[in-house]
């Protein structure tokens, strides 16, 4: 963040280039991401991303915090997907605690990241398209996606930062008519995408301005740290719900998109074909979710239910105390990954033994597929980082933190 | 889902093929391993990361560097641990590389020459927790502004920050 005391980062090293300063208040830098370009014409030549504009100290702020207070801090960092930044947080906690978490949460937990997967793609196809010029497609993603969010709102109480997976289960048992919801959405859902995919894949233009451009190679994909459907569109096949299976993803069939070409179209192809696939996800864990308790055995950890804690002394003791002190967590140290649908999402979490963690570090998959940028971007024309920047799909939120 | 007790020493954990490969490697690098919670931790000597990292790579051990970050065990000395994420994507494993730091000397050698992934990250850690890195391109800070003072993540830094 170095707009405040020193001027741009970049000399023009020849006469000819100049500097172009790009956001952070540009409408296509999905955020506050600040961009300087070094341009020869309408070439860019060098490409340097200014971040921190939305630092929050939120790694700060979770050592300060017990660790069930850290759950809706976790919601805050990447704000389109927020159930699977709880996902990952929680299974790091319960990866130190050493909890079994019962089939029926762990079923509820892959329905709603699927789902949550699905809403995080359709910001990123409307916001997409709508830089590349179809401002139609926005609607039409954002349409589906309201409907998303009712359903988040029904099983959690919020639209968007809904803290709902807890340590140790889920918040509360799915109301009445949720499942119904669910199924209601999944079947028309593709449907729905075979209707972008009228608008969009067909389309000259759009083919025109994606086909070709801000291409990656495998090597230097992974050489960046890129990850998720972005590492998958350049050849390389590898998701961590297949390979590294968590939170019961070996229970279910699935393919894994992927593409060779590394441009910003594969990278396209990849998170559509994601959207289909997402959506059988949940639909199988939608006809095979066990019945069962959404939370763990755990008394010391988990909130008993509202009618034990009225009517047991046992349950009253254990409330009072996990809400007043915390529970202990033993001392170590674990690094969950999960497939977000950005890419590898990864929490570093320290204990020491106390009620507070002593490090919560998150390995945000924007913050490393951001360093990729100017590599896409170097010897293009300026149109061309608009495209590139929505095709890396990054949320500026998780990656200053 | 329940683990086995830790298992630490290097002895004990010779036979991995990770911690065999950077003992065949240089063996006075490894200072210790540990295998706790299916989680692999090695650490090695602040001399030796750089090339045990660059060992890896180029032996196709890891292919990917997932995270680089530090932790402050403010006021143990050394109070600095660095670890690095490593992945590999062919075997399917995780490995944490670790590093202890004193506080009076954060200074380490970057491994951004070797993956170009490490490069923000340890801006960021020079940011927020004052370590430096030898031979990183271009370290500044990233998420705070140029001219603050002090660096927030470590634990003798207030959590509501100098008023």
């Amino acid at each position: 963040m170095g707009h405040l005391s020193s001027p741009p980062v970049l000399d023009p090293t020849a006469d000819r280039t100049m500097i172009l300063n790009m956001g952070p208040q540009h409408p296509s830098t999905h955020g506050v991401l600040r961009l300087l370009l070094e341009i020869d014409g309408e070439a860019v030549v060098r490409m340097v991303p200014d971040i921190g504009f939305l630092h929050t100290g939120i790694e700060k702020t979770c050592e300060a915090k017990f660790y069930q207070q850290v759950v809706p801090l976790t919601d805050r960092i990447d704000y389109l997907c927020p159930m699977v930044n709880n996902l990952c947080y929680v299974m790091a906690v319960e990866k130190l605690l050493g909890l079994e978490i019962p089939p029926r949460a762990q079923w509820m937990r892959v329905l709603l990241a699927e789902l949550q997967r699905i809403s995080s793609h359709l910001v990123w196809l409307g916001t997409h398209a709508m830089d590349i010029g179809a401002m139609s497609v926005f609607l039409y993603c954002f349409r589906e996606r309201e409907e998303l969010l009712r359903i988040y709102e029904m099983v959690s109480g919020q639209r968007m930062m809904t803290s709902y997976f807890r340590i140790g289960g889920l918040a509360m048992e799915p109301p009445l008519g949720f499942f119904e919801a669910v199924k209601k959405f999944l079947k028309i859902f593709p449907e729905r995408v075979d209707e972008y995919e009228n608008l969009l894949t067909g389309n000259f233009i759009f083919i025109d301005r994606l086909k070709g451009v801000a291409i990656v190679s495998a090597e230097d994909a992974l050489a960046l740290g890129l990850s998720g459907p972005s590492l998958r569109a350049s050849g390389v096949d590898f998701d961590i719900r297949r390979d590294m299976p968590y939170c019961g993803y070996e229970k279910f069939s699935f393919k894994v998109p992927v593409a060779k070409d590394g441009d910003v179209w594969a990278r396209y192809i990849c998170r559509v074909q994601e959207l289909r696939e997402s959506n059988k996800i949940a639909q199988q864990a939608l006809d095979g979710m066990p019945s069962g308790s959404i939370k763990a055995e755990a008394p010391k950890v988990v909130l008993p239910d509202r009618e034990k804690m009225k009517t047991q002394m046992e349950a009253l003791i254990y409330h009072f105390k996990i809400v007043t002190e915390g529970f202990t967590v033993p001392a170590g140290e674990v690094y969950q990954a999960i497939e977000s649908p950005r890419g590898e999402m990864g929490y570093y979490v320290v204990s020491d033994g106390t009620a507070k963690p002593m490090r919560v570090h998150m390995r945000s998959p924007s913050y490393a597929n951001l360093q990729a940028l100017p590599k896409m971007c170097e010897g293009r024309l300026i149109a061309d980082v608009v495209a590139a920047i929505g095709s890396i799909d990054i949320v500026l939120g998780e990656i200053d933190r | 889902m329940p683990f086995a007790a830790p298992i630490s020493g290097v002895d004990q954990l010779k036979d991995r093929p990770m911690v065999a490969a950077l003992l065949g490697w240089n063996a006075s690098a490894v200072q210790d391993a540990r295998f706790d919670r299916d989680e692999l931790t090695i650490y090695v000597t602040r001399e030796s990361i750089r090339g045990a990292i660059e060992f890896l790579k180029s032996q196709g051990i890891t292919d990917f560097l997932s995270d680089v970050t530090c932790a402050d065990y403010y006021p143990r000395e050394p109070r600095f641990e660095m670890a690095y994420h490593l992945l590999s994507i062919k075997n399917k494993q995780r490995v944490r590389l670790k590093v202890r730091l004193s506080g009076e000397d954060p200074v380490i050698e970057s491994v951004t020459p070797v993956w170009p992934a490490a490069n923000f990250f340890e801006r960021e850690l020079f940011d927020l927790f004052g370590v430096r890195f030898l031979g990183h391109p271009y370290l500044r800070r990233i998420m705070m502004p140029e001219d603050w003072q002090g660096h927030p993540l470590r634990k003798d830094y207030p959590v509501e920050g100098y008023r």
